[in-house]
């Protein structure tokens, strides 16, 4: 366990970020997203939850797959540069850390996903645990442990300090670079910051949400509840679920025409936009109760059922407290049986 | 409520769209009640920010008639829609319910307000009950950007009103214009600074549009594959300016300032900020008009007149800065 | 889907495609071209099974999957039989051999042509172009003919001028011995002096028996008359096979468009039984 004061985090950022690049909240036109460190940004690590998660860090938003020439009828193809250079995240909380562990089930499972498996190859991911864990959250309800994140390195806030604690190999890399920045620190004051973490989760609102329900063996009687119908109404088939969402994987890809080439890229997609099964002669969702139902679903039955029981919601509550019709997936769990 | 339960006994009605009780106490969503029994979920307080008109354009289609709960400024929505035939007025019954503003959970939360368990109104204070003990907050201090220039509390279109006051003094009103102002007194560059530096964080997830009761459109030009700037990603900067320009473009002349775009942001964009620039130009080159304010009259953008202002407009007042 | 079988010749991710070159364009229908593709060194991009399918893409129009209609018997190219039906196919419907397109894959599983159907009799029964991945299983199994029983085949489509690969059929399927083939078409028409009538109903008329093994594709309403009439007929849904088709993107299962309950269709099918089918959400 080391040690470092708060007022020379400055010079931590700095050492890390000379050494490859920072990324961390920052606050920015009064929201805190992640961006890259430099000297300027204003650093946000009192809000505990970033507007969009951590995960664009390893799946951006939007990036280049590759290039595409056609000259004279000759297509060329130019692949798009894997990320090859260390990075650090710094920040992200235990229910970030678990949405990667989401992400990783689907993009490193063969046939692997290079351009991500590259990014979590590079990437150290420094884990803040949540010294103040709003109503919203219900991380606990997936077995993770806000006052213990689980990443490379875990980093603790109490009171003047930061305590730091490698996890990993990768984290040990990482501290040996900046050990100098850091005395040892003593385990008591963390241990008594994880007790008090946990007993605020014990009494959030959430935190006690029933999942048992949500079996495979329950899929066809989920799915055909009449529930759905009622729960759909409200919702205004915008995307802000999906993309606040640590979890969501959906993507699309589709072509740029630069003027001399064509750069296929891929970006989010949300199972809640009408043309994301439409197809030339069809489309198998038609309903926006449908497209509500598929995302659900998803999330708690169809990729549980292929990922050992792994729900794909990790409590972040971010559609919690962003969807415009204050629709989320808590009141779909409680809906369908999942009160406490 | 009682009211809605009558008109629904008795058979004017067979939905009634108001708002549904959340469970965290600030988080009410909009909702369909077919029964009696259902309105026991009611709910009808300061967080119930959503404009019903929007739904309104759906529920016209349903099956015979629906009752909706019409804020003061929503009715200015559903006049506009009654205009653009979007809604359908005669399966409509409107009550129009008196509003005190309505509230930005965000605006508590970023004073450090955090573990919220319940809100209530006292006075002019809002007493917060939280996991990290009780905390107060001004009620005015949360109001939504748009509340604190409110248009007034007066019903436009309804068919009775319950806990409305006919002329009652609008609340908090400061000049609507006054940040639009400020815009326009910025050099261009700086002026570029600030729009790229809201514009920069949107996510595309078309929370605005789609909350918008002027984006009616049955499919929207973004939605299209055809487009390159379809909806989801930005290619670059350049291009999520451009959504969101097009956009204010498009509702130009028809936007009563509702200010869902805003409140619904989940990036908190300033983007009723676009809709103003429109209106404050609107007002000073054809004369003053609101949106929604009537179902009839000729809107300024699709009126041509004999005093309106010469194109030229636009190249003397590029020449300005 | 196992192993890689494309010799290395896909760069650094599945996603990324390879350059294949139309060396051949057929004309089959007014509204269904074959496409013979080639890589850049003349040879076959990649080895496949029946039932698979690959992504072949216009740069700057569009990416779409499509199933492949030769067999893999064949050591010399792929065939795609591609409908005119959208903005990417109706750009490919415009193209000339030597021009060059992008390919993909193979993706998906196949029909269990070395596994549940061997040994097996076999039925085909499709409409329209839902002939292009069965195709692909005729001629596989006309191939290896030892190693099946009897063939036969049920085509159907709304026209004469709408059966797909008719020379292939009337040249090599109807000449081949113990193959069966039974043509339909949809309404009567000059010059056709066959039969006419829907695919299910003929199905019912000619009264298969159950001794085999059915493999179906083609429009959905098509399936789902076929299918109740092959379960009169006796037949059980475990004897049935068909290939999906949804809105695919990344074919590797991942980005989420084809997923249907816990299955990604252009991973764990297109290829369904349809029991398996009957224990998905009915979202396709």
């Amino acid at each position: 366990m080391y040690q470092i004061k708060k007022d020379r985090l400055p010079e931590l950022f700095a050492a890390m970020a000379g050494a490859q690049d920072l990324f961390l909240p920052i606050r920015k036109a009064d929201q805190t997203n992640y961006g890259l460190w430099t000297e300027e940004v204003q650093v946000d690590l009192d809000t505990l939850k970033t507007v969009k998660s951590g995960k664009d860090c390893f799946f951006p938003q939007s990036e280049t797959l590759y290039s595409c020439k056609n000259e004279d009828g000759k297509l060329s193809i130019d692949p798009a540069k894997l990320t090859d250079e260390p990075f650090v995240v710094f920040g992200m909380r235990a229910c970030d850390v678990q949405g990667l562990k989401v992400l990783d089930n689907v993009f490193l499972n063969d046939p692997v996903d290079s351009f991500y498996a590259a990014r979590r190859e590079h990437g150290t991911v420094v884990a803040i645990a949540c010294h103040e864990p709003e109503e919203t959250c219900f991380c606990k309800v997936f077995g993770i442990d806000a006052a213990n994140p689980a990443s490379d390195v875990a980093a603790w806030f109490v009171g003047e300090d930061l305590y730091w604690k490698a996890l990993t190999e990768k984290g040990e890399r990482l501290t040996e670079s900046v050990k100098e920045l850091f005395t040892d620190g003593d385990d008591t004051a963390v241990e008594e910051e994880k007790k008090q973490i946990q007993a605020i989760i014990e009494k959030l609102p959430y935190s006690h949400l029933d999942l048992s329900r949500f079996t495979p063996e329950k899929t066809m009687e989920l799915f055909d509840s009449p529930l759905w119908e009622e729960m759909y109404q409200p919702c205004l088939a915008c995307g802000t679920c999906t993309f606040v969402c640590p979890t969501c994987q959906c993507y699309d890809i589709k072509d740029f025409n630069t003027g001399s080439g064509v750069q296929r890229y891929r970006c989010w997609d949300s199972c809640m936009y009408s043309d994301f099964t439409m197809m030339a002669h069809g489309n198998m969702r038609t309903s926006q109760m449908q497209r509500f139902r598929q995302r659900f679903m998803h999330k708690l039955v169809y990729y549980p059922a292929n990922n050992d029981g792994m729900f794909s919601c990790v409590g972040c509550g971010r559609c919690v407290s962003k969807c415009p019709a204050s629709l989320n997936i808590v009141k779909v769990i409680k809906k369908l049986g999942g009160e406490a | 409520m009682e009211r809605a339960k009558e008109l629904l006994t008795d058979g004017t009605v067979v939905r009634v769209l108001g708002w549904k009780q959340g469970d965290l106490g600030y988080n009410p969503e909009p909702a369909y009640f077919n029964s009696p029994e259902e309105l026991a979920d009611f709910v009808y307080d300061g967080f119930c920010g959503a404009n019903l008109s929007k739904y309104m354009i759906q529920a016209g289609k349903m099956e015979r008639n629906t009752l909706v709960f019409l804020k003061p400024c929503d009715t200015y929505s559903f006049n506009q829609l009654i205009k653009e035939h979007r809604v359908n007025r005669e399966k409509t019954y409107i009550i129009g319910v008196g509003c005190k503003g309505t509230l930005d959970i965000d605006k508590i939360k970023n004073a450090g307000i955090k573990g919220i368990e319940s809100i209530s109104q006292d006075g002019d204070m809002l007493k917060i009950q939280t996991i990290y003990g009780e905390k107060e907050f001004p009620f005015d201090d949360a109001l939504l950007e748009r509340c604190t220039v409110c248009k007034g509390k007066t019903h436009l279109v309804y068919d009775e009103l319950i806990g409305a006051q006919e002329g009652e003094e609008a609340g908090p009103k400061g000049n609507r214009f006054e940040m639009v102002e400020k815009l326009e007194a910025m050099m261009p560059k700086e002026r570029f600074a600030f729009w790229q530096n809201e514009l920069s964080k949107c996510i595309r997830c078309n929370a605005c549009r789609n909350a918008c009761p002027a984006c009616s459109c049955l499919k929207c030009v973004f939605d299209s594959n055809k487009f390159d700037s379809a909806q989801k990603a930005n290619v670059d900067t350049f291009e999520e300016q451009m959504f969101h320009v097009i956009r204010a473009f498009h509702v130009a002349g028809r936007c009563t300032d509702c200010g869902e775009c805003s409140r619904v942001c989940p990036q908190g964009i300033p983007l009723h900020l676009l809709n103003r620039k429109f209106i404050k130009d609107i007002n000073e080159f054809y004369g003053p008009y609101q949106a929604g304010e009537d179902t009839d009259s000729r809107a300024p953008l699709t009126d041509y007149m004999f005093e309106d202002v010469e194109p030229s407009v636009v190249t003397e007042r590029g020449g300005k800065h | 889907m196992g192993e890689c079988t494309c010799g290395g010749n896909h760069k650094s991710d599945m996603l990324i495609p390879m350059i294949g070159v139309i060396t051949d364009i057929r004309t089959e229908t007014p509204d269904v071209k074959t496409f013979r593709v080639v890589g850049r060194d003349g040879k076959k991009l990649f080895e496949h099974m029946p039932g698979q399918c690959a992504m072949v893409s216009v740069p700057g129009v569009g990416e779409a999957m499509f199933s492949i209609t030769s067999s893999p018997t064949n050591k010399e190219f792929q065939e795609f039989s591609i409908k005119r039906c959208g903005s990417l196919t109706d750009v490919l419907h415009g193209m000339n051999p030597g021009d060059e397109i992008t390919v993909r894959g193979p993706y998906g599983n196949a029909f269990p042509v070395e596994t549940a159907l061997k040994g097996e009799n076999l039925l085909f029964i499709a409409g329209g172009i839902g002939l292009a991945p069965l195709r692909s299983v005729i001629n596989y199994v006309l191939d290896n003919r030892e190693n099946y029983g009897t063939v036969e085949i049920l085509y159907g489509s709304r026209s004469a001028d709408d059966l797909v690969q008719l020379e292939e059929i009337q040249q090599v399927w109807c000449k081949t011995d113990g193959v069966d083939v039974y043509l339909t078409i949809d309404r009567e028409q000059e010059g056709w002096d066959g039969h006419v009538g829907f695919v299910p109903s003929y199905l019912k008329e000619i009264g298969f028996t159950t001794d085999k093994k059915v493999l179906v594709c083609g429009p959905p309403i098509m399936i789902k008359f076929v299918l109740a009439g092959l379960t009169e007929m006796g037949f059980t849904k475990e004897q049935i096979y068909t290939t999906l088709e949804l809105r695919m993107k990344c074919g590797i299962g991942k980005c989420g468009r084809c997923n249907i309950g816990s299955k990604y269709v252009c991973k764990d099918g297109p290829v369904f039984r349809f029991d398996e089918i009957d224990e998905l959400p009915p979202e396709y």
